[in-house]
């Protein structure tokens, strides 16, 4: 599944279409998809490289890490260096997004990080506009014109929100998909991070949603936001759904595995064996807390003591003022016992059994009151 | 004949976590400190103070006042042992008094953006001043006490406060510095402020909590103190450290569980 999305990203669009448009959504709960970012973007960062990708070029909008961090990344992933230079461009929105650097002295006696020269500075994320034809005069700048295409990456549209509306955002990524020039474009939000609404509003930008969540999901006693136990035990692994859009409007889900070791992020086939996890986390301890097949069917064997079941036996109620063993018989009355005594038959087969008499007529019969709730003890 | 200098004391269990050792610059940038009201996290900030201006290194720190004076850090530290008005003389310390902190344009109306950008500017220019003589290239920490401050100045405006704390973020790689802040955890509690705190997990690559025990309070043993390392901001979490501490007048012990009986 995440081949295939690398593959639609490699291989771009079609003439007449919209740009393939990919949202990587993610949550606290399972913070991979940096990971997953990171992984499509040396991908296709390695196509445009060696020449068999649609795009000729990629922009990345840097908002939240640091562009050396991904000139690092790309290096690391075994992108030549001198081709990072030539086809990749990052727009520096990590900076000095609110360009208050501009506005303040600079910092004296100290050493600056030297820039690089497909590093390009934006200090006014809140201008949408302006960042959208930042985005394609970078990327027109080293393409050039004509109907060569470039991709753009945007690592994480979550900031994006925080300085304008979802409105203006989700207008940035249409205009981006819709443009003639832009072979692909991807990005990562944070879902916990705002309403669900932002993320079905994306979706419908998308022509792939793909949502990493945990392994397991949380249960009401992990919904504390800090179990961290519970989160070292996802770190590792998670859960890769893809929602894919077809042209003729068909909607597909499917699903994968991925975890992460050193190098990066990897995908599998989902196993089975995860199904199984909940079962293998019960502690293990001296005494069995689980039951054997046969248990299971004797407990749904087991006739519980309410009148709707209708057995056949007779309806009981007890009368204190007989004892247990009376032999006459009342016509309201049955059997005045309080209890059955299981019989020996009834022992030696193991079989067990459970009989309720109601004390009167008055109580409601299969009622959960509790006869005792009116003392004041 | 000069006295030798006192030994190297071995690192506590909070720095061993924390990866600090013996000196030397710490391995990640952006620490959060939680506490709420039960269990106060200030005695952390106080050893984040203590350890940074020690002899046995060459750090300097940048000391973001908002809730108490000067001269109550410098009241405790010297109980701990360290001269806060000597450090601040020696251009190891530089305290930025932000007591009362109001975000006011010159009309007297709010300017909240204005206001975070000059305290950004009185950053930089705390770091440029540490930098700028006798300076032997030691680790700069820059401390927040602490962040419901910022969000009362910033009238409660979540987004300036996360814009401000990107600026220092970005501080934190570009001058080879590392901010820990002090956040009170229990007045994010509810649904509509967990996302602040949410916002901050992604920010930040180590988080301190320090909360009370589980069985209550006891006289030896003060609380408990979670040690959460991640591999990058907002990442996987690489390593979790727990044990307990107890907060003293010359300091804070930290011991395992059942260690100290």
């Amino acid at each position: 599944m995440a081949e295939s999305i690398s593959r639609s990203l490699r291989d771009g669009c079609l003439e007449g279409e919209h740009a393939p448009a990919l949202t990587i959504e993610d949550s606290l709960a399972c913070p991979l998809g940096s990971h997953v970012f990171d992984h499509f973007l040396a991908n296709l960062a390695s196509q445009i490289a060696d020449g068999t990708s649609q795009a000729r070029g990629l922009v990345l909008v840097a908002l939240n890490r640091s562009p050396s961090f991904y000139i690092d990344l790309l290096r690391r992933k075994g992108v030549d260096a001198s081709l990072v230079d030539k086809w990749v461009r990052i727009l520096d929105c990590y900076s000095d997004p609110l360009d208050w650097k501009d506005r303040i002295p600079p910092l004296m006696n100290v050493q600056k990080p030297s820039t690089r020269e497909n590093v390009s500075f934006f200090r006014d994320v809140r201008d949408i506009n302006k960042l959208l034809s930042s985005v394609l005069d970078l990327g027109k700048g080293f393409v050039g014109q004509g109907k060569t295409r470039f991709a753009v990456a945007v690592d994480l549209v979550s900031n994006l929100l925080r300085h304008t509306s979802l409105p203006s955002v989700a207008g940035l990524l249409n205009n981006l998909r819709s443009n003639d020039q832009i072979s692909c474009i991807f990005w990562l939000i944070h879902s916990d991070l705002h309403e669900p609404r932002v993320s079905t509003a994306l979706a419908y930008v998308s022509t792939v949603v793909a949502s990493v969540q945990p392994i397991m999901q949380l249960t009401d006693e992990h919904r504390s936001r800090r179990d961290f136990l519970w989160l070292e035990k996802n770190s590792c692994k998670a859960k890769f759904y893809v929602r894919l859009k077809r042209r003729n409007g068909r909607v597909k889900l499917l699903a994968e595995e991925l975890h992460m070791d050193q190098v990066g992020v990897k995908f599998a086939a989902v196993t089975s064996e995860n199904s199984f996890v909940n079962k293998s986390l019960l502690p293990k301890v001296q005494f069995n807390l689980q039951l054997s097949d046969q248990e299971r069917v004797d407990r749904a064997k087991v006739v519980l003591p309410y009148e709707h079941q209708g057995n056949g036996e007779a309806i009981q109620i007890y009368d204190g003022r007989r004892s247990l063993s009376d032999d006459q018989k009342d016509p309201h009355l049955v059997q005045p016992s309080t209890f059955s005594v299981m019989t020996d038959a009834q022992a030696t087969s193991g079989n067990g059994e459970i009989h309720y008499i109601r004390d009167s007529d008055d109580e409601q019969p299969d009622s959960d009151e509790d006869p005792d709730d009116d003392l004041n003890i | 004949m000069n006295p030798s200098p006192p030994p190297p004391r071995d690192p506590d269990l909070l720095e061993e976590a924390l990866g600090l050792g013996r000196g030397g610059s710490p391995p990640w940038r952006l620490a959060f400190v939680e506490d709420c009201v039960e269990t106060s996290g200030a005695f952390v900030l106080h050893h984040f103070l203590k350890r940074a201006l020690s002899t046995e290194g060459d750090g300097t720190v940048v000391f973001l006042g908002l809730a108490q004076p000067f001269s109550h850090y410098d009241r405790v530290l010297r109980k701990m042992g360290c001269n806060l008005s000597v450090q601040r003389n020696k251009n190891k310390l530089h305290f930025i008094d932000l007591l009362n902190l109001e975000f006011l344009d010159e009309k007297g109306e709010n300017d909240i953006e204005i206001g975070f950008m000059d305290l950004y500017n009185r950053i930089l220019r705390s770091i440029e001043a540490i930098r700028s003589k006798d300076y032997n290239g030691g680790w700069t920490t820059i401390i927040i006490d602490d962040l419901s401050h910022l969000e009362i100045a910033a009238h409660g405006s979540a987004k300036h406060v996360l814009d401000f704390l990107q600026y220092c973020r970005s501080l934190t790689s570009e001058m080879d510095c590392s901010l820990v802040i002090l956040n009170h955890e229990d007045i994010h509690s509810s649904d509509e402020a967990l996302q602040m705190l949410s916002h901050l997990d992604y920010i930040s690559d180590i988080l301190i909590k320090a909360e009370t025990l589980s069985t209550g309070i006891a006289a030896d043993v003060h609380g408990q103190m979670t040690v959460i390392i991640k591999d990058a901001p907002g990442g996987l979490i690489k390593k979790l450290h727990s044990f307990q501490f107890k907060v003293k007048e010359n300091g804070v012990e930290f011991f395992y569980p059942g260690s100290r009986f």
